[in-house]
């Protein structure tokens, strides 16, 4: 059998992969849908409760900070997901499938995410944020006039990175039950040495991995006014192309 | 017309209470400009800080236009605030927002009707002259550009007092100028009541009519600037209108005299070398126009045969102020 006779024929990737893909995508979908729901307040959070942010609140701050973002935070994710079963039971009714799995994807990374927002909203300039107060700003309007839209470009990037990180976790959850790719490349590559479909399987991550992150750059820099050549979205990417060339030329 | 009195400010760093603000008094007429001037760790910044609310003095009251700022209740700051626009060193204006965006911000945080905005923003962008730059975004712009956005949107609100910190201490000096014309012509435009922060005397002697001097967190020197310039003594003065460094007598009796006003102009040295049969040699010097006053900073020689004294007297009574140089 050729390689391409393969390709086109292999059960495991005409009938298995179209399915384990969808639920690939299903996990990363619902798991960063409320990642973002829920990882970009706590991140607000945890900036604004901070010393010196809006409103300092030391001793919910610590317990917020130290305790939940940081335990969730330090253990393994596969550990993680496997003792989080039954809170996805409890939640979806079942222990297994990407619904399953999306809690646990959603819990490793809400935390990784808060932390990201709250490092990208510590970047923006406290002039802005006095800047913002003196001129009547109530606390909530520096959340959304100042700090939201100011960090908006490394927010987008924190984003992108976390739901690349999502797409790792998603092949780990794939293994102990969630199905998708994870699955397939265990079940297939691991269990019957099925080369041509670990291939596959990996081109298919890549690709995912690829275009979350173009995108993400692509939606950063549009959003992004921060320095001159960035300003005009369509200028910048002229600019852009033109330092690349001159890289190559050495110039 | 703004008031400060008796403005304290301490906080506690460790073990120790530090007291960043001692005791302030200062007074600045509406539609009048008043510098402060100090060096750095003089407690400018708190100052600042203290007048915008964005820090609670101790102790001590601001006043603005007969409303006392210091009394109202944590819910009434922000509405308090309104009343002074603040003008940043950096600008601090909004990479996300364009320069008619920057200006709109204030309007915006109290729900002011579209149209208002627009026609609003429009006058005040056209009042600091970047009308064809609305649509730019700050990275866009110069320095003195940014500036000029940020003192339109300080103007947004119609506040009564202008608080200008640092405001040209980023700027090139042809752009210094420009900003300063600017402020100075808009304080006369609108009857603002202007507070300049700043540690550039060039400042001070370009657009204030009143300054006084911080140090340590007190007010060691003030006053409008003809008074500061021609009090003995002080060092705000000599601050203002310095000597050049570095002019080295043939040692000889040196006598340092400040001329003021009308003395600046008379010929008092060519009647000293008539009187005291002396001669006077300048060695160094500088006439200003300050605070539309003119003043004459001189440092001479003088050989006479005549005690050091007389010659003093003589000047003292003809209106000069006289130090004798070490």
């Amino acid at each position: 059998m050729s390689l391409f006779d393969d390709l086109f024929q292999n059960p495991g990737i005409t009938e298995a992969l179209p399915e384990e893909f969808l639920a690939t995508l299903q996990m990363i979908g619902i798991s960063g849908f409320f990642t973002l729901l829920v990882g970009l307040p706590l991140g607000i959070f945890l900036h604004a409760s901070s010393p010196g942010g809006l409103r300092p609140m030391p001793v919910t701050n610590r317990i917020v900070s130290d305790v939940v973002v940081n335990i969730t935070r330090s253990i393994p994710f596969a550990i993680l997901m496997v003792s989080l079963i039954p809170l996805a039971r409890l939640l979806t009714g079942s222990s297994i499938g990407p619904v399953a799995a999306s809690v646990s994807l959603s819990i490793g990374a809400i935390p990784f995410f808060a932390r990201l927002v709250e490092t990208s909203l510590r970047d923006v300039s406290s002039g802005k944020i006095d800047a913002a107060l003196v001129m009547g700003s109530t606390r909530l309007q520096v959340i959304t006039k100042v700090l939201i839209p100011e960090a908006l470009p490394s927010l987008i990037s924190a984003f992108t990175t976390t739901l690349v990180t999502l797409v790792g976790y998603s092949a780990m959850a794939g293994i102990i039950g969630g199905g998708g790719l994870g699955r397939l490349a265990y079940n297939y590559g691991l269990q019957r040495f099925d080369t041509m479909v670990m291939v596959v399987i990996i081109v298919i991550i890549v690709a995912i991995v690829q275009v979350i992150q173009i995108v993400g750059d692509r939606l950063a820099q549009r959003v992004d006014h921060r320095t001159a050549a960035t300003a005009g979205a369509g200028r910048s990417r002229r600019v852009r192309r033109q330092a690349a060339a001159n890289d190559v030329v050495g110039v | 017309m703004i008031t400060v009195t008796n403005l304290r400010k301490t906080y506690r760093q460790g073990e120790r209470t530090v007291t960043a603000l001692d005791d302030v008094t200062l007074s600045v007429p509406k539609g009048s400009i008043h510098g402060i001037v100090g060096h750095s760790g003089a407690g400018k910044s708190t100052l600042v800080r203290c007048l915008t609310l964005l820090d609670r003095p101790t102790s001590g009251a601001v006043v603005i236009d007969g409303r006392e700022l210091t009394a109202v209740r944590d819910s009434e700051v922000r509405t308090a605030r309104r009343r002074i626009g603040m003008v940043f060193q950096h600008a601090n204006l909004m990479d996300s927002r364009t320069a008619a965006q920057n200006v709109a911000h204030p309007l915006e945080l109290v729900k002011t009707p579209k149209t208002d905005v627009n026609r609003k923003v429009a006058e005040l962008l056209s009042l600091v002259g970047l009308t064809e730059f609305a649509d730019a975004y700050p990275s866009q712009l110069s320095g003195g550009q940014k500036q000029r956005v940020g003192i339109a949107r300080a103007l947004a609100s119609d506040p009564d007092v202008l608080l200008c910190d640092e405001p040209t201490s980023a700027l090139d000096p042809a752009t210094t100028e420009d900003i300063l014309t600017l402020i100075r012509s808009l304080t006369h435009t609108l009857n603002l009541t202007v507070l300049v922060i700043t540690h550039e005397m060039h400042v001070v002697k370009r657009i204030c009519d009143s300054v006084s001097l911080l140090e340590r967190g007190r007010i060691i020197e003030h006053g409008p600037l003809r008074e500061v310039v021609s009090q003995r003594g002080g060092s705000l003065g000599r601050s203002l209108m310095p000597l050049p460094a570095g002019t080295v007598g043939e040692g000889l009796p040196e006598l340092e005299l400040l001329l003021v006003g009308d003395t600046a102009s008379a010929p008092v040295l060519s009647e000293l070398t008539r009187r005291f049969d002396a001669n006077v040699n300048v060695i160094a010097g500088t006439v200003e126009t300050l605070g539309g006053s003119r003043f004459g900073r001189l440092r001479v020689e003088v050989d006479s045969p005549r005690p050091l004294s007389e010659i003093t007297a003589y000047l003292e009574g003809a209106g000069v102020h006289v130090e004798v140089a070490a």
